[in-house]
């Protein structure tokens, strides 16, 4: 056997996490800090070197890993393709930054704050990692916690509030997915799922077990209606929470409808294409009106990101090779986007401590360097050619164009509120007179804060001038996915 | 060298950017050195093409492979691009050098000289295309660098509005373009021009139904290209940003607004001639839209008072000129109005640049006046911008505007007819707006009370340079490029750049109507110098006896209301109404917040049965176990 570098992946956070517990605390908790920050760059290389020697021109699992876990029954089962391979990337990316950007930021109790984000990572990178449905479900849910704690320790005033909300949402749909786990259990008789591809799931249970898998990642996703939850959980979350709550946890439930609903319920997933439409549809200009009017900056993105991800609903159930390498571009390009965003309001609201938009203003004149990264990202939000956030979204829609007109019409109308809503932010923030005097007085981003978002915006601008290394990645798997859907719904339509 | 055309502006955007902190009057040399080289390579190129017929396709690398949705990053140079190398480095050089001078005294002139660059750059980008999605980045591109060029003095709410607004309408446009790409994607399989249009003549029968409508597969596609174009070429309807437009610096209006991005429309829709030969449907439509903007945009144009947006007003119309011209076929001509167009009104533009200068940033010509002795070159340039932009005999708007009219009555067809009629009534309006502007700003009487008269000054000799520059283009280029452009072989060099479906007539016209249009705009000087400086008491009078015309014409039409009742303030209004009463009155309400309210209720309801007292628990006991009884006995 060799060596389980997968496993090492998922579980070198939480041992650090465990050196982290033992550590003294010192005044400035550096020990904490730097073990942190080493250990999720250490991750991050591991990572990037699962990623360099994996075969991209193969559409199978890799890096297996297979360990039985409970009597033969579960077993504990990873392995990555050309889809997942780039979300773990993203995850241990994104980790290093939020860690980097807590010295600024958390005042009180780094300690455990740090631990939280550790844990977190491990169940994030669990979720992309597992080949078993209980495996995936256990990752999946226990990632609630810690996050459920950032918000509720860490959080702002309604901390307590978002926290539930974040919770009870989130919760409600999981059980749902955890009895379809339990039904395909019975009806499979396995829940590896690779297995689960070859047996094939009876049309008959396909439309039930596909809306459970739905309910909980329609909220995680999250999709209209059940999107009230991200903006307070945001508003509320400290900054590093909210980078990751957007660039990655968002993530799980694209990436379920990839590895899940599309290749286990091929059937259902083209039964219910209209309902998923007219949600992503809703989300795309709802929310971005929505948006429009909000008058906190955190808020706003979170509204930004829902109908981002409307996007991205759209383009995976077009099951087309743009569509659908499009929504895995998007999310990437969300997250690196995302994060961004909430980490250039809490530049600010480090400074200030205020997330209203009418508090800034002008910051151009005083923050040169600081308006100049927001203006980028604010571009990148808006899906300027030239930026990932362009790509993601011209090839869902290219996508959507082949099956609906009327959809793609639509949803390419969204990018035009879009562009309404992030320039409108800009111009309020970073245009016009300070009236502030407090913004006055504010001092410029400093090094470690260029630095997080400098990475960002060269990955944002690269990728946007050249995402074959991206595109490549999971071409061929995409293709698999493609062929896979086809041929279950040629076979279905005969049957 | 091609490269070396294209990526000089990037390379200047970038180091300009960094500022002058390694040398004074760094930036500002640098990017103009760049873009100067970058021009006379690509006067190289296109001396190189028409004598030599040396074009190519060179692939930078690829862009996007998804599936067989492939792009590359490429130049494509042919005649048709050439053309629009020479004028889009031409202008913008001369435009760098000018900005050196008229931005003297602002602090941020690195960013500005930067973003003029990569202005430059990305409408190099555009012009150079060999697919859609390169031409669509190029397209996003420039509006970005408008966008921030607009907004540069971003203290003035005023220029940040207009700069939202022009991004914004832009992206409405982008939205047709965008449309128009998914279409040709989804029926011919691939986005590359060459591959595109060779397979158009295979879909000419193609029907789809869209949107519940039957319409031909090319005729949709054209309309949505066209949305693109009357987006970026601020057609009517999609015109409202480039008057607003003004509120950036004079520079800006003359290189983004009058000679370059603001034709990339007519570019696209020259560029895709191929498709919109077959529909003429399109075609009609496009003459119709481009009439429709002449005549408009020349009506407003009678009754402003900013100097810059008068001409702003002229460009919209002479932009209307070139889809008119496009619109009947006469894509070579429009092509050509395109080219003389840049250096008339290039030259116009910083001409009132340097009025503004003299005026020390006054821009209502009513503040003007009488000053042509303290600015002796301005007046004379401005003198010959006019002259070319109303087409005065053997100047180059005489030439090439004379030649739309000429090509459309040459279509011998109704609407052909017709718009040669509109192209001679707005060559009138053309001329009594250009020299109200002239004869207000430099003759009659001193009205500036601000300023006194002997504070006016010429501007320095690094603006009068380009202005002289551009003089010499605006009176020989015409001459001198007619028979290359638009004359009897003109084929020759376009090629294949630019498609006919049937030969281009070049029938003898009247000769009346030869000389019509010329003998108006002669006229039309004294006319518009007895009303407007002899005799201002008669159009006061006229203007007050038609106060609601008066109204209706400096209102603009109305359209920016128009669109604040039905677009701005009704999104605004759903906006909120989705957020306060969707997510937080209903989604909310009903939602968690409801179900935790019902539960606690129900939590609470449960708890009063908790008494605590015995003889409650044990009368509950017995009832109970009086009902299981009876159960049983029953059964």
């Amino acid at each position: 056997m060799n060596f389980p570098i997968l496993s090492t992946l998922i579980f070198l956070p939480l041992i650090s996490s465990f050196f982290i517990f033992l550590s003294k605390g010192q005044k400035n908790n550096y020990s904490a800090i730097y073990i942190s920050l080493f250990s999720s760059l250490a991750t991050f290389i591991l990572s990037i070197f699962v990623w360099y020697s994996m075969d991209f021109s193969s559409s199978e699992f890799q890096f297996l890993e297979e360990q039985s876990w409970i009597n033969n029954f579960i077993k504990f089962k990873l392995g990555v393709d050309g889809i997942s391979i780039l979300f773990i990337i993203l995850t241990t990316l994104i980790t290093p930054i939020c860690i980097v950007s807590c010295i600024n930021s958390v005042k009180d109790r780094i300690k455990e704050f740090l631990i939280a984000i550790l844990v977190l990572e491990t169940f994030m990178i669990g979720v992309f990692c597992s080949l078993d449905l209980v495996v995936f479900y256990l990752f999946f849910e226990a990632g609630l916690i810690p996050m459920f704690l950032i918000i509720g320790v860490w959080g702002g005033p309604r901390r307590v509030y978002s926290a539930f909300k974040f919770f009870l949402f989130t919760l409600l749909g999981s059980v749902l997915m955890l009895a379809a786990i339990i039904a395909i259990y019975w009806i499979t008789g396995t829940t590896d799922i690779t297995q689960i591809y070859e047996i094939k799931i009876p049309k008959e249970y396909q439309n039930l077990l596909w809306l459970a898998f739905f309910s909980s990642f329609a909220v995680k996703m999250p999709m209209w209606p059940v999107h009230t939850w991200l903006p307070d959980a945001h508003v509320e979350a400290p900054t590093a929470g909210s980078v990751i709550l957007a660039a990655i946890l968002l993530k799980m439930a694209g990436y379920g409808f990839l590895r899940f609903s599309v290749p286990m319920f091929p059937l259902a997933s083209e039964y219910f294409t209209p309902l998923i439409y007219t949600l992503s549809i809703i989300a795309i200009i709802y929310t971005s009106l929505v948006a429009l009017m909000q008058e906190d900056m955190k808020k706003l993105i979170a509204y930004s990101s829902v109908a981002h991800m409307g996007y991205v609903t759209l383009g995976i159930f077009t099951f087309t090779k743009q569509g659908i390498e499009g929504s895995i571009y998007q999310m990437i390009s969300h997250g690196l986007i995302s994060a961004a965003l909430f980490l250039c309001v809490g530049v600010v609201y480090d400074r200030l401590h205020s997330r209203m938009i009418s508090t800034y203003g002008g910051i151009v004149n005083y923050l040169p360097k600081y308006s100049f990264l927001f203006i980028v990202f604010a571009l990148a939000g808006l899906g300027l050619p030239g930026t990932t956030g362009f790509l993601g979204e011209f090839l869902v829609l290219t996508g959507a164009f082949q099956k609906s007109y009327l959809v793609a019409m639509l949803a390419t109308f969204g990018v035009v509120l879009g562009a309404a809503y992030m320039l409108w932010l800009t111009k309020r923030v970073i245009f016009g007179v300070t009236n502030n005097e407090e913004v006055k007085k504010m001092h410029d981003v400093n090094k470690t804060e260029i630095c997080m978002l400098g990475i960002l915006t060269f990955l944002v601008v690269v990728f946007g001038f050249y995402p074959a290394p991206l595109l490549e990645t999971f071409d061929i798997s995409v293709n698999n996915l493609i062929n896979n859907y086809e041929m279950a719904i040629s076979s279905g339509a005969i049957e | 060298m091609e490269y070396a055309v294209i990526f000089l502006p990037l390379i200047g955007a970038i180091i300009g950017f960094l500022g002058n902190s390694v040398i004074k009057y760094f930036s500002e040399i640098i990017t103009s050195l760049l873009v100067s080289i970058s021009a006379v390579l690509s006067i190289f190129i296109f001396w190189n093409g028409l004598q030599n017929n040396v074009y190519g396709n060179y692939k930078v690398f690829e862009w996007v492979s998804s599936g067989n949705f492939v792009a590359n990053w490429s130049i494509n140079l042919d005649p048709l691009s050439s053309v629009m190398l020479v004028v889009v480095t031409f202008v913008s050089a001369l435009v760098h050098i000018y900005s050196i001078g008229y931005m003297s005294h602002d602090p941020h002139k690195p960013r500005f000289m930067s973003y003029l660059s990569l202005f430059t750059f990305s409408m190099l980008v555009l012009v150079v295309s060999d697919n859609f999605l390169q031409l669509f980045f190029g397209w996003e591109g420039v509006g970005l660098c408008s966008y921030l060029l607009i907004g540069f003095w971003f203290k003035k709410e005023s220029a940040n509005n207009a700069a939202i607004k022009a991004f914004i309408v832009n992206r409405v446009g982008d939205f047709g373009l965008a449309i128009g790409i998914f279409l040709i994607f989804f029926y011919f399989g691939t986005i590359n021009f060459k591959e595109v249009f060779d397979l158009v003549p295979q879909f000419i029968e193609n029907k789809l139904v869209f949107l519940g409508f039957e319409a031909s597969l090319i005729t949709l596609i054209c309309l949505f290209l066209f949305i693109g174009a009357m987006g970026k070429s601020a057609q009517f309807l999609l015109h409202t940003w480039l008057p607003d437009a003004m509120e950036g610096p004079t520079p800006v209006s003359a290189l983004i607004h009058a000679a370059t991005m603001v034709t990339a429309g007519v570019f696209l829709v020259v560029r895709c001639s191929p498709l919109f030969e077959y529909s003429q449907t399109a075609l009609n439509l496009v003459t119709v839209v481009g009439m429709i903007t002449a005549v408009f945009a020349a009506s407003v144009a009678l009754v402003q008072n900013d100097i810059k947006k008068i001409v702003a007003y002229s460009t919209c119309s002479q932009l209307g000129y070139m889809f008119f011209a496009a619109g009947v076929g006469a894509y070579h001509v429009a092509m050509f109005h395109l080219f003389t167009h840049a250096f008339f009104k290039a030259l116009l533009f910083l001409g009132s640049g340097s009025v503004i200068h003299a005026f020390k940033d006054e821009q209502d010509i009513r503040n003007m006046g009488g000053v042509r002795k303290k600015l002796p070159y301005t007046y004379v340039l401005m003198l010959i911008g006019t002259l070319a932009l109303t087409g005065f005999p053997f100047l180059s708007g005489f030439y090439s505007k004379d030649a739309i009219i000429e090509f459309a009555y040459l279509r011998n067809s109704s609407l052909g007819n017709y718009a040669a009629t509109v192209g001679i009534f707005t060559a009138f309006l053309t001329s009594i707006y250009s020299w109200r502007l002239f004869f207000k700003t430099f003759h009659g009487s001193y009205n500036n009370k601000n300023i006194p008269i002997e504070d006016t000054h010429e501007s320095p000799l690094v603006m009068l340079f380009p202005l002289l520059l551009l003089g010499i283009g605006a009176v020989f280029s015409g001459y001198l490029f007619k028979d290359t452009f638009i004359g009897h072989h003109s084929n020759d060099f376009w090629q294949s750049s630019i498609f006919f479906l049937s030969e281009i007539k070049h029938e003898s016209i009247p000769l009346w109507f030869l000389i019509l249009t010329p003998t108006l705009v002669v006229i039309s000087i004294p006319i518009s110098f007895y009303y407007f400086i002899q005799n201002t008491g008669i159009l006061e009078e006229f203007k007050n006896t038609n106060l609601p015309l008066y109204k209706f014409l400096i209102n603009k039409w109305y359209i920016d209301e128009l669109y604040d009742l039905i677009f701005v303030n009704p999104s605004k209004k759903i906006g909120s109404f989705f957020w306060k009463k969707g997510d937080q009155g209903f989604i909310d309400r009903f939602g968690p917040d409801g179900i935790s309210k019902v539960i606690k209720k129900l939590s609470d309801k449960a708890g009063l049965f908790q008494t605590g007292f015995i003889y409650d628990y044990a009368f509950v006991m017995l009832l109970g176990l009086s009902l299981l009884l009876t159960y049983l006995i029953l059964n």
